[in-house]
């Protein structure tokens, strides 16, 4: 018997992965949920049929999309995380002990019930008495606070389902003011090699540029997504990716990691020629 | 199979039809889509496939007695009409059938001032006479509201051989009148009852919404389908109570209307008539939360004003239809059409229109929750971005008419072209709007006043699309030859 799942990355090109057994299927208000168990990647959960993330490389992502701002923001203490029903990103966060409080915004709370049930690895820190969990659009919620985090974490679908309004104009200019004087967004930036993404990762960084003072890009190798060519964007009112890292004070908090470390923090932002230019042609 | 709101004669006549594999020695050329390859790609063979013109199995819009027929008296009996015509010329073709079938050359027509262009239309073809009602003007919002009853009789009193009174059902904004006693006393008074409900197609098929023309017992209801009813653009349905004459309405249709009318927009009516029938008043329910919903969450974000029902006097106010989200923006210091276009241009976010003082949002059967979210935050994103002062905004959208002819006389009569600023008190000949809405700021026939031409300089300087002059920069206007009529 072959089992596979299979998910098109073009309309001319997929991706499949051998499945030993369909853990979970089901449809909430939103979209339909399901979780596998693979030979080769483990459990993974998508949505709609897209690949949301594997136990085998969902750390890259989750270092990636945490640490970066926090090796560069001096003093994190309110965060406000959208989407992230996997757990991964509270996960991460709540391995910082001066962080005060984490607001986690998913607008589907089956997810959230799915991925306690079948991805514990990942939605483990749930309980974390520090975060508080919100089920609404991420859009709504962050209408209303001001001046009232120092981080945002966008961990969105694509654009092309519930997470379309995540990456809207209304969407960074809402998130600049639910942020502190020195705040930082990061946000899931897509991918820049098949068209398609490509195109959503234009317009994502249209609109933040249009935000922020300071929006970068940085990438990741993630290899169950698309092109396996991933970006991050780093947008920030003060502080720069780069020149505000402190190196010494993240590698002293002896925090171990798969994948990010500050050297390579320093690499994910050379991004390739192509991608450059791509980013360039959308900025003022 | 026996006839009910479950079937779609129409559309189950094309699947048929599809499924038979006629050949085409017929128009349209395109024979199915292959003829024109880019646009069968275009728009898809489904669709282009059931692009055909009337035949026997598909019966004929101008002579109906089957399929299209049938279709008909399903929508006749959804609406509770004694018929129901098709229309495949948009609303303004329903419209101006209404009037044309009520009156004639010299007749009267009693109708408020802020009608849609199409009315006005029709009496340039018919050569009827109006008669205005005023509807008063909110000042604060600067919204033309209904006609109070107490104008209506006046009027009636004033113009006692007036053939019939149009009513808006409700206007643009979402604003009605007290239909119900306006038709009471038209009838009264021999007079046919019309109503424009290009905006009210879903007050049909609503819980705790504005009656409806035929609820109300009007004579003829011109009715959008395409708005909130969700078939294609450019269908649209007539409605005619008991004491019209089908026959010679269907005639006097026959008179403008094609004699190719699309498959598309026939079988999209039927089809959403269906679709409103069985689901509407669950549909329409949700659509009124949504609105609820956004109207609280747009109040709470400071300076605009979203209205709803507070606004209902008894009078000029006599219900309001809470599906319209109109927001009110002069408080955060910016006309309609600034956040109108702001919404358009940064935020890629296309509303129905924007006026000097406010924005309309068009809900309907295909909205979500988070479209209305990105509405919402853009609106907040706005005001943190562009708030400014109030001052200079002007506000008064309603300027009363002095007809000095009729739309007819004034529309052929002996014309020449002035310069905007030489045209003050001589009588215009040809129409001034703002699209969207589409409501006249001058209709053929009328004086040019101050107040009318710092209304059109104002609304230009604002970015409005003004339209209806032949001139189409609206430097000139076309004004009666003095002595002509």
């Amino acid at each position: 018997m072959e089992f596979w799942f299979s998910e098109h990355h073009t309309p001319h090109v997929r991706m499949s992965i051998r499945v030993d057994r369909q853990l979970y299927s089901g449809k909430s208000e939103f979209q339909r949920i399901d979780v596998f168990e693979s030979p080769e990647f483990g459990r993974f959960l998508t949505l709609d049929g897209y690949m949301m993330l594997t136990e085998k490389d969902e750390f890259i992502y989750h270092e990636m999309i945490t640490h970066v701002p926090m090796a560069v923001h001096p003093h994190v203490r309110d965060v406000l995380v959208i989407g992230a029903g996997d757990g991964g990103v509270i996960r991460e966060l709540t391995r910082y002990p001066d962080i005060e409080h984490i607001d986690m915004v998913e607008i589907d709370p089956l997810v959230v019930e799915v991925c306690k049930k079948y991805l514990p690895k990942t939605a483990c820190r749930f309980d974390d008495p520090r975060v508080s969990l919100h089920f609404e659009d991420g859009l709504r919620f962050v209408r209303a606070p001001e001046d009232a985090y120092d981080l945002i974490i966008v961990d969105s679908t694509d654009p092309f389902g519930p997470g379309e309004g995540l990456f809207t104009k209304e969407f960074y200019g809402n998130c600049y003011k639910a942020l502190r004087e020195d705040g930082i967004l990061i946000n899931q930036h897509e991918s820049p090699f098949y068209p398609e993404d490509a195109a959503a990762c234009q317009r994502a960084h249209k609109n933040i540029v249009q935000s922020f003072p300071i929006s970068r890009v940085y990438q990741a190798h993630i290899p169950t997504y698309p092109s396996g060519h991933w970006l991050f964007g780093f947008a920030s009112k003060r502080y720069h990716p780069l020149k505000n890292l402190d190196e010494t004070r993240w590698n002293l908090r002896g925090l171990s990691c798969k994948y990010y470390t500050t050297t390579l923090h320093k690499g994910a932002f050379y991004i390739p020629a192509y991608v450059e230019e791509l980013l360039r042609d959308v900025e003022p | 199979m026996p006839l009910s709101q479950e079937r779609a004669p129409i559309y189950e006549a094309l699947q048929e039809f599809r499924r038979k594999r006629v050949v085409p020695f017929d128009v349209p050329g395109h024979k199915r889509g292959r003829g024109n390859p880019e646009l069968t790609e275009f728009l898809g063979e489904k669709c282009v496939s059931i692009d055909v013109n009337s035949m026997k199995p598909l019966d004929n819009l101008c002579h109906p007695v089957s399929v299209i027929r049938e279709a008909e008296e399903l929508a006749a009996e959804a609406f509770g009409a004694a018929h129901a015509f098709l229309m495949v010329g948009g609303t303004t073709s329903a419209v101006q059938a209404m009037v044309l079938s009520a009156v004639h050359q010299g007749d009267k027509i009693i109708l408020p001032r802020n009608v849609h262009r199409s009315v006005v239309g029709a009496l340039v073809l018919c050569g009827a006479v109006p008669v205005y009602v005023d509807p008063l003007c909110d000042t604060r919002l600067g919204i033309p509201l209904g006609m109070r009853l107490q104008d209506v009789k006046d009027a009636m009193d004033r113009h006692p051989d007036a053939k019939a009174i149009l009513v808006n059902n409700p206007t643009y904004y979402g604003i009605c009148s007290d239909l119900r006693s306006i038709v009471k006393l038209g009838h009264e008074r021999g007079m046919l009852c019309l109503a424009d409900e290009a905006h009210g197609t879903h007050f049909y098929f609503g819980d705790n919404l504005p009656v409806s023309a035929m609820a109300a017992g009007a004579d003829l209801a011109a009715v959008s389908m395409h708005k909130s009813g969700g078939s294609l653009t450019q269908s649209s349905l007539l409605l005619a109570g008991p004491a019209m004459s089908q026959g010679q309405i269907r005639q006097i249709i026959n008179l403008t209307q094609t004699t190719s009318a699309s498959y598309l927009l026939l079988s999209s009516l039927d089809i959403s008539r269906r679709n409103l029938a069985l689901r509407g008043r669950e549909a329409f329910r949700r659509v009124s939360d949504m609105a609820e919903y956004a109207r609280g969450e747009i109040n709470s974000i400071g300076g605009y004003y979203a209205f709803s029902r507070e606004l209902i006097n008894g009078e000029s106010v006599y219900d309001f239809d809470i599906t319209k989200l109109s927001v009110n923006t002069l408080d955060i210091g910016l006309a309609g059409i600034e956040v109108y276009d702001l919404l358009r241009d940064e935020y890629d976010i296309q509303i129905e229109f924007g006026d000097l003082g406010n924005i309309l949002a068009y809900l309907s059967i295909g909205d979500r929750l988070r479209e209305i979210e990105r509405l919402v935050g853009a609106l907040a994103e706005i005001r943190r971005h562009y708030r400014r002062s109030r001052a200079g905004l002007l506000c008064q959208e309603y300027i009363e008419p002095t007809v000095i002819a009729t739309p007819q006389q004034a529309f052929y009569g002996e014309k020449e072209s002035l310069p905007l600023e030489q045209t003050l008190g001589r009588v215009c000949t040809e129409f001034v709007m703002c699209y969207p809405p589409g409501i006249p700021v001058l209709a053929p026939g009328e004086l040019i006043t101050e107040p009318i031409l710092e209304y059109i300089r104002y609304a230009k300087e604002k970015g409005c699309s003004m339209t209806g002059p032949e001139d189409p920069e609206i430097l000139h206007l076309n004004v009666l030859r003095k002595g002509a009529c």
